[in-house]
């Protein structure tokens, strides 16, 4: 059987109850993936004879019956999560050589239903950024580019060598994590799902902190089905995160109908913001023609504070990067700088975190030193995090006028060139996020998906806000908008 | 709210990187530039606004003051860039 690679997860799963293929098949399958994909620098670290070893297991256990949905299927794991053995270092040069002597919990939870790890995916460095261009690995490529036009594009970011290698079709799924977009915003580059769920659904446990108040995983897959099914075995509660939801996890493959009749969507009117390009506003309004043709009810709703979004995220989340990255200091872990004769600790400290962190990291743990510092910690962190309850707030005012879910573009633009904002100012790139940080701020679930291509021939994806806790209702509203909008296009193979 | 170089060493030096005095400028150059678009703040009314500690309304949960855990410190040595006779090893921090 040929392109066992290209196969979706539900694929996968019934043809290996039928016995048609077995998970080493699948898995040599998308190894040769990898292999010839080289200049998607996608993979980071492969542990092939990992997943071979993992595939035998899953085929004898899906013989044996009783195995569970995601049992004996290949994965990428972004390198933010800590694989037992396997070398995982948030693609920063602070973690070179890190080994973790433990296993995230979601990738336990994923190897324990049987799952199979490939090898780890590119990212940005400690998930800071929005093109996978701080990465300590170099960038990881689109799959896609503008007709025949060679110029690399970004996957997006953080989680850009996942979409990348999904899209790419180099394993049946991957992991990833979201803190402002992270998920949602190289989806929708990548012509993906990928689904942010709400805050304490995935435990955080063994995932390198970025911003904790913020950071959640999710899975980035070929449909939202799959995106329902993975979902499914990466959420539940863990002692070990303190902030993890001890609620029963619903079975959301069963929830995906397809039918949204009398469901209210909402449509944010501050998100129709200045200079979006007429081709993003155009596909925002088909989904909402699509959505009403489902026989959802459209309204059109204020979320006031949406502007503030962006700002309050870049006092929030540099603060709690500031103090998360502190334990980088080259006492426990990876890298130590050279000492010169007579340097003390202090200069360890300073040496270590100079060589190791990269430019962009040094610029986010410096800022959120400064606003946490005395004398700035009111005017700045207070009142972000005051703003924050506004925002979240404006998220419960509609959810309590009865809207269902919000339906918004999912991304500013579509993907841009590797390189073409270097010399743009920081705030530039962070407006990649403008639409999906809202998000995190209020710990909602969202999703994004594939709804068409720009003129340039690149995807384009729109994303759905749900209630918190509601992921079932967001899956199947997603799969009565994925349904209408029927995107299918690939990117044509050059790699 | 403007920082010169005098306030981006100090940062710096809070946050314990290295910047060398050549790259200081620069470097209060980016903070001004992401410090302006984060004033944008200033045009919110949060008056009588609590801040958010938590963004899902929950309680930590409580367990009994007991060890759970321990008893393995070859692991946690394992990924030290200098571990000795059991302990991480740093330079001398006393005289």
């Amino acid at each position: 059987m040929a392109d066992l690679n290209n196969m979706k997860i539900a694929e996968a799963r019934d043809a290996l109850r039928k016995g048609d293929v077995t998970s080493l098949e699948l898995t040599e399958s998308c190894l040769s993936a990898i292999e010839g994909a080289g200049a998607l620098n996608a993979f980071v670290h492969n542990t092939p004879d990992l997943a071979r070893e993992q595939a035998k297991a899953a085929d004898t256990r899906i013989k044996a019956g009783d195995a569970p949905d995601m049992c004996g299927i290949p994965l990428g794991i972004k390198d933010l999560f800590c694989t037992k053995g396997v070398p995982s270092q948030a693609a920063s040069n602070i973690l070179k050589g890190f080994k973790p002597e433990y296993e995230s919990k979601i990738t336990s939870q994923l190897f324990d239903a049987g799952s199979v790890m490939l090898g780890k995916l590119n990212m940005d460095e400690f998930a800071m950024g929005s093109s996978n261009e701080t990465s300590a690995y170099g960038n990881a490529v689109n799959p896609w580019r503008r007709g025949n036009d060679e110029t690399a594009l970004t996957p997006g970011g953080s989680s850009g060598g996942s979409a990348s290698a999904v899209a790419a079709d180099l394993c049946l799924a991957a992991t990833g994590t979201d803190t402002g977009g992270s998920i949602r915003q190289p989806a929708a580059f990548t012509g993906i799902t990928g689904i942010k769920p709400t805050y304490g659904r995935c435990s955080r446990w063994g995932v390198v902190a970025f911003a904790s108040s913020l950071d959640q995983a999710g899975p980035m897959t070929k449909d939202v089905r799959d995106a329902a099914i993975m979902l499914e075995a990466m959420c539940g509660h863990d002692p070990m995160d303190s902030t993890s939801a001890d609620l029963a996890v619903p079975n959301f493959e069963a929830m995906l109908t397809g039918d949204i009749k009398g469901k209210t969507i909402g449509i944010p009117r501050e998100y129709h913001m200045d200079g979006i390009p007429e081709e993003i506003e155009s596909l925002w309004a088909e989904g909402r023609k699509m959505l009403q043709d489902a026989g959802a009810k459209i309204v059109d709703i204020s979320l006031p504070h949406t502007k503030y979004a962006l700002p309050a995220y870049y006092v929030i989340a540099p603060a709690e990067a500031s103090s998360n990255l502190a334990r980088y200091d080259g006492v426990r872990y990876g890298h130590r700088a050279t000492l010169d004769a007579g340097d003390g600790i202090t200069e360890m400290y300073e040496k270590t975190r100079a060589e190791g962190f990269g430019h962009e990291v040094q610029r986010r743990v410096m800022i959120g030193t400064y606003v946490l510092s005395a004398g700035f910690y009111d005017a700045y962190y207070n009142r972000a995090r005051k703003v924050r309850t506004l925002i979240k707030k404006d998220f419960e005012d509609v959810f309590a006028q009865g809207v269902d879910a919000i339906l918004t573009p999912a991304t500013p633009t579509s993907a841009f060139g590797l390189g073409e904002m270097k010399d743009a100012d920081p705030v530039q790139m962070y407006l990649n996020d403008v639409f999906t940080v809202t998000v995190n701020l209020a710990g909602l679930p969202g999703i994004a998906i594939p709804a068409g291509l720009d003129k340039k021939g690149l995807p384009l994806g729109l994303q759905l806000i749900g209630r918190p806790w509601e992921e079932g209702d967001l899956l199947n509203t997603a799969y009565a908008l994925e349904q209408a909008a029927g995107f299918v296009a690939k990117p044509a193979k050059w790699w | 709210m403007s920082i010169d170089i005098a306030t981006a060493a100090k940062v710096a030096k809070l946050a314990r990187i290295k910047v060398e005095d050549d790259a200081l400028p620069a470097l209060a150059q980016e903070f001004n530039d992401i410090l302006g678009f984060i004033e944008q703040l200033n045009e919110v009314d949060v008056d009588g606004v609590e801040p958010m500690v938590s963004v899902t309304p929950m309680r930590l949960k409580r367990r009994a003051d007991v060890v759970t855990d321990g008893d393995q410190p070859e692991k946690v040595l394992k990924n030290a860039p200098d571990a000795r006779e059991g302990f991480f090893a740093v330079p001398k921090v006393v005289e």
